[in-house]
């Protein structure tokens, strides 16, 4: 037997592996013209997997603390073998990924995926695509520059205009009344223990839950394909799926080895609390969307402070978009189709304002 | 008791509104002596009309003086011929030769000022009079500047006021209202092109535009009250107090010498008095903004040692430039040169050093402090170049991971192919 | 790895003699995996392996070493990104301060002669704590603080409060 053989069924003796494998080994992906979108999911939890390993490794250098933070970043760019790599690897798979989180996301929503039995998959994976956006905003800190420091200032201000909670819930995340070091210690622990303990739980029940419940077929096609069982086509998620994902995954490895060689990611300048703020601060550019929309919110509406009109409103459509399975489910077809309606304007809001925070000053 | 409260009402509310307006007439009145001279005056129209409003200004007025301080008269009376009564002391408009005269009556009696304001100077008086307005008026021109044209009247602030006349932002605009006018200059035999020249001057910017305070305006040079053009053998003091280093090189060098016997004003004959301008490596040059070609002649020794010192500082200034353009490209490319960058700025400071040097006019000096900053530059221009080696090295390697990336697809690709088939 | 392969035969299963091709094929998987997996390992292995220049810039720099500096003299050293100046008093006890005028940021220097700090661009003055004592300066120098460890004189920022 060659040896890959004596291992697997010496473990097999002592794991049970082949049985509990076996699900696997039946699960099938199905094959149409928007298959490719199944894509981004793996995709998604292999850049968080690099993340973590960078992560990992930059750990072992970095510094939290407002006086050794900067430095030790500056450390890690200049003088460890390779730090320039990892570093800036993490950096930009933390974009990318966030960016592959709302493609997946936004798929998930236009194929309809979150229909039942799906819904706990959607809540848990837009809670993940919240976890993913509260990594960007505590990791953006931690090199402790100017642009990061003022960011994180304007992010938490905005936290503050939430009725009633939002004060306390801005002097808890920056651990006082201003951005300082103690921010910083506060945002370290969040990124490094907090939010990859509440990520790595999700995400295992997430992927469990895709699992256990198979890939969901778009409905249009499902019911075709309930009525002609023979026009059903699936691919075998072992091990063919699984290896054209892995192409993907090594495309995208290849795509940030570039990214990190060719753009490395800006160290900037060390963050002085007692200088004026640059100009045109903003925030990075998934939260663009969001800080456009409150620029253009004028300062009354009707009897409310606009800012926190905008940053309700932007709470209660999370609140929407996390229960829409729920709220979507039992409705006629024209209500589902107007649901699918705002769904595209949303992607078109989110894109447009995006570009819009980008090239406004 | 309704009839007794109806009855009561009018009543009291008319005992409110009485002792209201009471306590609003002494509200209005309170504070206000009687001054009979500003309840004309502030009335009248220019040139007589002087507003409560703008005297409140005065500090004079902050400080207890009133109009009679200086202009005499009964501030109690209505009656325009008693409120301004020569008999009875009041002095009418101050003659301009007795300004000086009346505001030294205080100022420079240090027991009386000692009273308001313990560190002021009272020696204004005696150096106005070493002054050329002080010595001209003395003679009988009442054109020049006395007390009054300077610190303004009725609204006079302190020195240390933004708004002041006399405050170091407006000490040029006030020299400039006489000075920069022809008309009223013409018989004197000065330019009026001084406010014009400062204007454009580095001096006038870093006070203006930059805020500093302690930048040279026309007092600094001339002085205030004892203001005087200094003397052609003196002006490299006047330099040398902020510009030490210069003026300790010039006073060992070649030039102090030929320029004392030629009766030369020192810094002025290259840099110019008024419009001074930010030197460049072209004054050392050939060219229209040459300062040295004024008097040498071509081919000299002097010449030659001028075009020495112009190479020297060009070949710095060139090799900074090359290692700031590596460094910037490297920059760019990602590499981290934030070390190499800290020692730019210190070849600038020896570029600086060297421009400095220059006012000894010795090739030898001034060719240490080119030396030491070549030194810098060459070592930052190498650490650029290593950082896009390094750079270079970085893409190599990610081509090398790329293929293997490649590869890697290539194989995956056909292995599902195969599987597949 | 996959045991069953899907839908035709390939000539003979996966037990049968491996065809010149497949072994094409899983020679260079085998070897794209060895490359990439090299390519990735390498850098995380060198990375781990700690550099021998131990000062990450942290909050302490060593500025000189006892014996350097002759009691009334002064040098200048590398603070972050700005030169600083340590000062060893004629008493011999070590300032240290930011070594950039805060007139117009020309590098000062110590004077032995007038034993305070001068700024040779247009005749600034400091005293021996950094305050600005004479001509166009406006504030003084940020002073630092000096610790003898050893041989060695480190020079931190003062913490704040």
């Amino acid at each position: 037997m060659s040896p890959l053989r004596t291992l697997r069924s010496w473990l097999d003796e002592r794991f049970g592996w082949d049985d509990l494998l076996a699900p696997l080994r039946k699960k099938t992906v199905p094959l149409h013209k928007l298959s490719y979108w199944y894509f981004l999911g793996g995709i998604t939890l292999f850049l968080f997997v690099i993340q973590v390993l960078t992560g990992i490794l930059l750990l072992l250098y970095y510094r939290p603390g407002a006086n050794e933070a900067f430095e030790s970043v500056q450390y890690i760019m200049t003088q460890v073998k390779f730090g320039w790599l990892i570093r800036s690897i993490h950096s930009w798979s933390a974009n990318l990924m966030i960016f592959t989180a709302f493609a997946h996301m936004f798929s998930v929503l236009f194929l309809k995926a979150y229909r039942k039995p799906r819904e706990l998959t959607w809540v848990s994976g837009v809670i993940l695509l919240f976890l993913v956006m509260g990594f960007g905003f505590s990791g953006y800190l931690l090199p402790w520059n100017t642009l990061a420091f003022f960011a994180t200032k304007v992010g938490t201000e905005i936290t503050a205009q939430v009725p009633i909670i939002g004060k306390p819930m801005m002097i808890f995340l920056r651990g006082g009344e201003e951005v300082t070091g103690a921010t910083l210690t506060r945002f370290f622990g969040f990124h490094v223990a907090v939010l990859p303990g509440l990520a790595t739980l999700l995400i295992l029940l997430h992927v469990l839950l895709v699992q256990r419940l198979g890939i969901s077929i778009p409905p249009k096609l499902e019911t075709q394909w309930i009525a002609n069982p023979s026009a059903k086509r699936e691919m075998k998620f072992f091990p063919n799926f699984m290896l054209r994902e892995l192409m993907a995954w090594y495309v995208a490895l290849g795509v940030l080895g570039a990214l990190a060689a060719i753009f490395p990611w800006n160290l900037g300048v060390k963050a002085d609390p007692f200088a004026p703020a640059p100009a045109g601060i903003k925030p990075e550019w998934y939260f663009l969307f969001m800080f456009q929309t409150l620029k253009l919110i004028p300062p009354r509406v009707w009897f409310m402070d606009g800012e926190v009109l905008g940053v309700l409103a932007f709470g209660l459509v999370g609140l929407l978009w996390l229960l829409l399975p729920f709220l979507e489910s039992d409705q006629p077809s024209r209500t589902k189709r107007w649901i699918t309606g705002l769904a595209v304007f949303a992607l078109a809001y989110v894109a447009g304002m995006s570009v819009y925070g980008h090239l406004a000053k | 008791m309704a009839i007794l409260q109806n009855k009561l009402r009018p009543f009291s509310a008319t005992c409110c509104l009485g002792l209201a307006f009471v306590v609003l007439a002494a509200c209005l009145g309170y504070g206000q002596t009687t001054n009979s001279c500003l309840d004309c005056h502030s009335a009248l129209p220019d040139p007589l009309g002087v507003s409560q409003e703008k005297f409140s200004q005065d500090i004079h007025a902050q400080k207890g003086l009133t109009c009679v301080s200086c202009h005499g008269g009964d501030p109690t009376s209505d009656d325009p011929d008693k409120a301004m009564s020569r008999k009875d002391g009041w002095n009418g408009k101050i003659d301009r030769k007795q300004i000086p005269q009346l505001c030294g009556s205080c100022h420079s009696d240090p027991a009386y000022i000692r009273q308001f304001n313990p560190s002021l100077r009272t020696d204004q008086l005696d150096q106005y009079r070493t002054s050329v307005h002080g010595k001209r008026l003395a003679s009988g021109d009442t054109k020049v500047a006395v007390c009054t044209d300077c610190h303004s009247v009725h609204d006079l602030r302190a020195p240390s006021d933004p708004r002041s006349t006399v405050n170091p932002v407006n000490v040029a605009n006030t020299c400039a209202h006489c000075h920069s006018d022809a008309g009223y200059m013409k018989g004197y035999s000065i330019p009026t092109d001084q406010f014009a020249k400062y204007s454009t001057s580095v001096h006038h910017e870093a006070m203006a535009v930059r805020g500093d305070l302690s930048a040279p305006t026309c007092s600094t040079c001339h002085g205030n009250h004892g203001a005087v053009p200094p003397g052609v053998d003196k002006i490299q003091n006047v330099c040398s107090n902020c510009h030490a280093f210069q003026a300790q090189m010039y006073e060992k060098s070649s030039h102090k010498k030929a320029f004392d016997a030629a009766s030369l004003p020192g810094c002025v004959v290259c840099h110019g008095n008024h419009g001074i301008v930010h030197p460049t490596d072209a004054y050392l040059g050939t060219g229209p903004e040459a300062v040295c070609m004024r008097c040498h002649t071509p081919g000299d020794k002097c010449d030659q040692a001028r075009a020495a010192l112009q190479s020297g500082l060009n070949r710095l200034d060139d090799a900074i430039k090359s290692a700031d353009r590596v460094l910037g490209v490297a920059e760019s490319s990602g590499m981290e040169v934030s070390e190499a960058r800290l020692g730019q700025d210190q070849a600038r400071d020896s570029l600086t050093k060297a421009r400095v040097t220059i006012h000894s006019f010795r090739t030898d000096l001034v060719d240490q402090d080119i030396q030491a900053g070549m030194k810098i530059a060459a070592k930052n221009l190498q650490a650029g170049k290593e950082a896009m080696v390094e750079r270079n090295r970085r893409r190599i390697g990610l081509g090398i991971s790329l293929i293997a990336v490649g590869i890697v697809l290539a194989g995956l690709w056909l292995y599902i192919k195969k599987i597949e088939s | 790895m996959p045991t069953q392969s899907q839908g035709m035969a390939s000539p003979g299963g996966p037990l049968s003699a491996p065809t010149p091709r497949r072994r094409f094929v899983e020679m260079l998987l085998g070897s794209g995996f060895l490359a990439t997996a090299v390519a990735f390992l390498y850098p995380v292995l060198r990375y781990l392996v700690p550099p021998k220049a131990s000062d990450l810039g942290s909050d302490a720099v060593v500025a000189g070493h006892v014996g350097e500096l002759k009691p009334n003299s002064g040098k200048i050293f590398r603070f972050g990104n700005r030169p600083g100046l340590l000062i060893r008093t004629a008493s011999g006890e070590y300032r240290a301060m930011s070594a950039i005028c805060t007139h117009l940021s020309c590098t000062v220097q110590y004077r032995d002669d007038l034993r305070e700090v001068w700024c040779a661009c247009h005749n600034g003055k400091y005293d021996l704590n950094g305050r600005n004592i004479s001509g166009p300066p406006p504030r003084p120098l940020e002073a630092f603080e000096v610790q003898v460890r050893g041989d060695a004189i480190f020079v931190r920022r003062r913490l704040e409060g």
